[in-house]
């Protein structure tokens, strides 16, 4: 029950204090629970970007947290409310229970500086006792561990494509052996060969460490290939939460039949597509 | 009736200096009008170069572009009138509209430049345009920064068919688009081709709106075409391997689902 | 490794094309005032400094062109650049070496501490967008509209002749010789105190705004945010992920304004009686000076080219992907 859960949200809200303000998250309650894949899907402005940045407390101004909490229940039995981290206990919670890969590995990863550094960095923040040779064979590991090769560790990120670049994300997200892994869109903008690959990847990583994932994307079919949950999101509310099964057979919610009757079956029947003048009811 | 026939068409790209790249390697195939034909490839598969040698914003290496079995022409009022004829329609909404015009001015420019209707008439054709496109006709004094995504690509498709085209090329026309959009603006276009039987070239990684919306599939890989053939046969009986791979690897809920048809879960 | 080979090729190539010009340049003077100058002066020019001024400006020149021409090099790789007509025909080399080394020590050492200053108050500031330290911008904008001679009179006024703390002109005390003791170079610093100090001061608002402008832009950039999420101390993310990538841009800037410094500081040196370039060359303007006027050119060309090959080695090594041009 309780011992399973990893992450609890409870009436979590995230606000633009704009002129006139925006409520970006509505009122989101959730729990993950441990080794649990849940899928995130909705359109861009459904704010489940800002929810995963919310969780971490990454939103920058003018977001803030209007309302709720965030519960992280650690393996080792503490519970930790992320709200109420201090800077430095913040710092440390940071990667090493939680990690995050970013959407878009074009511009998440620092130009200037090589692989092995980027992924060195975190180990120097979180593990200070390490030598040297110690980060350079852990980061290695990971390389490998990813299939990018510990023979990239001196290289840039330019000198990568887009595939190895969301590989190292992945190796860097990995890097303390956090209990929960959000990733925001991570395969978006791959090709569908290489978003197979990495896919696999997950799966097999995530046999094999036993961390939580929340997939956030708008890709409905790939999350119903993967999840255990799938959480709809629409206008910053949860509008539907259940097994990729029940949401694919009878979905509840009117959008989440939309979401669904937008994606066109690779094998099966047309659907909603009236390309010979039959019409199904095709919105603009 | 339109065709555009490409024939062998090959294209080298130079880089640093010495070493040469093989973009598309003797490539043929024909558009015709009432026919859309879907281009199937990943990110450097050739098919952007393709798009690009039809909108001449590329020259071919080797081979041939042939509109109505004449080698498509390169100057003067020869290209003019090809481009009035060969239209495209781009990936990026947000990208192919300059945001300094009014809408009214990006569906007149190809009204007058290829004196498609009398100067009096234009007006009246231009909320005519925005009509067969679904928009409403007080969007022509808006500029596009007021448009959402969805009705930017709507304009755009109703540019390109101003100038009443035999022939579309469509790159990508969803893929920057709201998920829940996609849907209404490919069917939009499917109307458009049947109404005004177009041939259209429909440009795409997505195999499942590939399949829906063209009755010919050309699978690209490398700059060459593995597969080609009629849409359904292409996607539920591949013969190529790379066809394969490409399908097996696209989520596929169905399949997935018609597994455990009749299973109940706890 | 091609990429250095490539940009050695480039600057020697321009680096011909400028002393080429600088050699056509006199020839193309009509009733040019150097023979002028020696018709007057016939008799009191000796005969190798009529040679050396021959072969750099033509003057009558029965060879053909192209072998002046190779003379021209000759002469120049000798470190033969004419006679100097304003000062007593002492060779231009000399005359340029001679204030070359306070230009360069002054403004050099001045623009090096600006930019250091500058930029690292631009990224504390840029870093702390939003609070109160952003009321150094009106500051700094302010700074850097000053015009140089206003505030150099006003330091003057203020540090020299009021609270007679710096000396108010010249490089060394008067009636010093020159010479590398602990006193003389103490002299010297004690004297470059308020032009260091005013060239300092006018420059600086230039670097601060443009660091914390590209700080600012660099916050915005995905890879910060990572970096805050990976959880790392807020000096590294500010160091090592945004100000790492916002000083680029002020790299180039700043060896740009590295190769204005040898002939740029004109007002500075008039202003403090400096002994500098910037004065010579504006003395040898007004006499008309031929030889001495292209020969600083040449300085101020080749200075400038080198300023440049800095500033490309320097944003090689800290931009990883302009060593690779055509990048996949």
């Amino acid at each position: 029950m309780f011992d399973d859960e990893l992450l609890t949200l409870d009436d979590f809200s995230v606000t633009y204090e704009v002129e006139p303000p925006v409520q970006a998250v509505r009122n989101v309650s959730l729990s993950l629970r441990r080794g649990e894949i849940l899928g995130l899907a909705g359109e861009s402005g459904c704010g489940k970007t800002t929810l995963a940045y919310g969780i971490q407390r990454l939103l920058k101004p003018p977001a803030v947290i209007a309302s709720g909490s965030t519960v992280f229940h650690d393996e080792s039995g503490v519970d930790i409310d992320i709200n109420s981290l201090d800077a430095a206990a913040l710092r440390a919670f940071r990667w090493d229970k939680a990690s995050m890969v970013f959407q878009g590995a074009m511009n998440s990863l620092n130009p200037v500086l090589s692989i092995g550094d980027q992924l060195g960095d975190v180990f120097q923040a979180h593990r200070p006792g390490m030598s040297r040779r110690e980060r350079i064979q852990e980061t290695g590991d990971l390389l490998d561990l990813v299939k990018v090769g510990r023979n990239r560790l001196r290289s840039y990120p330019h000198e990568l494509s887009g595939g190895m670049r969301q590989r190292v994300m992945i190796a860097m997200a990995l890097a303390l052996r956090p209990q929960l892994m959000i990733m925001d869109e991570p395969t978006t903008a791959l090709d569908v060969l290489v978003q197979r690959e990495i896919l696999d990847e997950i799966s097999q990583l995530r046999q094999q460490f036993g961390f939580s994932v929340i997939f956030i994307t708008h890709d409905l079919p790939l999350l119903l290939e993967i999840s255990d949950r799938i959480a709809v999101m629409l206008e910053g509310r949860i509008v539907e939460l259940d097994t990729p099964e029940h949401i694919y057979r009878s979905p509840a919610h009117p959008y989440t039949k939309r979401l669904l009757e937008s994606f066109p079956s690779l094998t099966g029947d047309r659907g909603a597509f009236i390309r010979d003048g039959e019409p199904a009811g095709a919105r603009s | 009736m339109t065709t555009l026939e490409l024939r062998n068409v090959s294209k080298k790209y130079r880089i640093r200096g010495s070493k040469e790249m093989l973009a598309l390697d003797d490539v043929s195939f024909t558009l015709e009008s009432g026919k859309t034909i879907a281009l199937v490839g990943q990110s450097g598969s050739g098919k952007s170069t393709i798009a690009k040698i039809i909108t001449q914003l590329e020259t071919a290496t080797s081979g041939s572009v042939l509109l109505d079995g004449v080698p498509i022409p390169r100057r003067g009022r020869a290209l003019r009138a090809y481009r009035q004829q060969v239209r495209m329609v781009f990936q990026d909404p947000f990208a192919s509209l300059n945001p300094y015009h009014t809408i009214r001015h990006h569906l007149e420019r190809p009204l007058r430049l290829h004196k498609v209707v009398p100067a009096a008439e234009i007006d009246a054709e231009v909320l005519r345009l925005l009509e067969r496109v679904r928009l409403a006709p007080d969007l022509v004094e808006r500029r596009p920064h007021e448009l959402s995504g969805g009705q930017r690509q709507r304009v755009a498709i109703a540019r390109a068919l101003a100038s009443r085209p035999g022939l579309l090329v469509a790159d990508e026309p969803v893929s920057m688009l709201d998920v829940s959009i996609r849907l209404g603006v490919l069917n939009l276009l499917a109307e458009l081709q049947r109404e005004s039987n177009l041939g259209v070239l429909y440009i795409t990684h997505d195999l499942a709106t590939a399949r829906h919306f063209s009755d010919e599939i050309m699978v690209l890989n490398s700059g060459v075409v593995v597969e080609r053939g009629a849409a359904d046969d292409v996607i539920l009986n591949p013969q190529h391997p790379y066809t394969k791979q490409l399908r097996d690897a696209s989520p596929n809920p169905d399949v997935l689902f018609a597994k455990t048809k009749g299973a109940s879960r706890a | 490794m091609s990429f250095f080979l490539r940009r050695a090729a480039f600057y020697l190539f321009t680096a011909w094309a400028a002393i080429t010009i600088n050699f056509f340049l006199p020839r193309m003077l009509k009733g040019d005032p150097i023979t002028a100058y020696l018709a007057r002066n016939q008799g009191k020019v000796s005969p190798e400094a009529i040679d050396s001024l021959r072969i750099l400006f033509g003057l009558d020149n029965p060879k053909p062109i192209w072998q002046q021409y190779i003379e021209y090099w000759g002469s120049l790789l000798h470190g033969d650049l004419g006679v100097s007509l304003s000062k007593g025909l002492a060779p231009v080399t000399a005359v340029i070496a001679d204030a070359l080394p306070w230009t360069l020590g002054l403004v050099g050492v001045s623009t090096i501490i600006s930019f250091v200053i500058g930029t690292g108050i631009g990224t504390f500031i840029g870093w702390r967008r939003g609070s109160r330290a952003e009321a150094i911008v009106p500051i700094a904008t302010f700074l850097s509209t000053v015009p140089y001679f206003w505030l150099g009179l006003i330091v003057i006024s203020v540090f020299s002749t009021t609270l007679r703390w710096f000396p108010a002109s010249h490089a060394y005390s008067k009636g010093t010789v020159p010479n590398f003791s602990f006193e003389f170079i103490g002299d010297v610093i004690y004297h470059s105190a308020l032009p260091a100090f005013t060239i300092v001061l006018t420059s600086l608002g230039g670097w601060v705004l443009g660091m914390r402008n590209m700080m600012v832009t660099v916050l915005d950039e995905d890879y910060v945010t990572v970096a805050q999420a990976k959880g790392l101390s807020p000096f590294r993310v500010m160091y090592g992920y945004a100000a790492r990538n916002a000083v680029l841009p002020q790299l180039s800037s700043f060896a740009l304004s590295l190769g204005f410094i040898v002939g740029g500081t004109l007002i500075m040196e008039m202003i403090f009686s400096y002994p500098g370039l910037g004065l010579r060359l504006f003395e040898a303007t007004l006499a008309k000076d031929y030889p001495l006027m292209q020969g600083m050119f040449l300085v101020i060309t080749l200075s400038v080219l080198v300023a440049n090959i800095l500033a490309d080695v320097v944003y090689a090594i800290m931009d990883p992907r302009s060593r690779q041009e055509a990048a996949s």
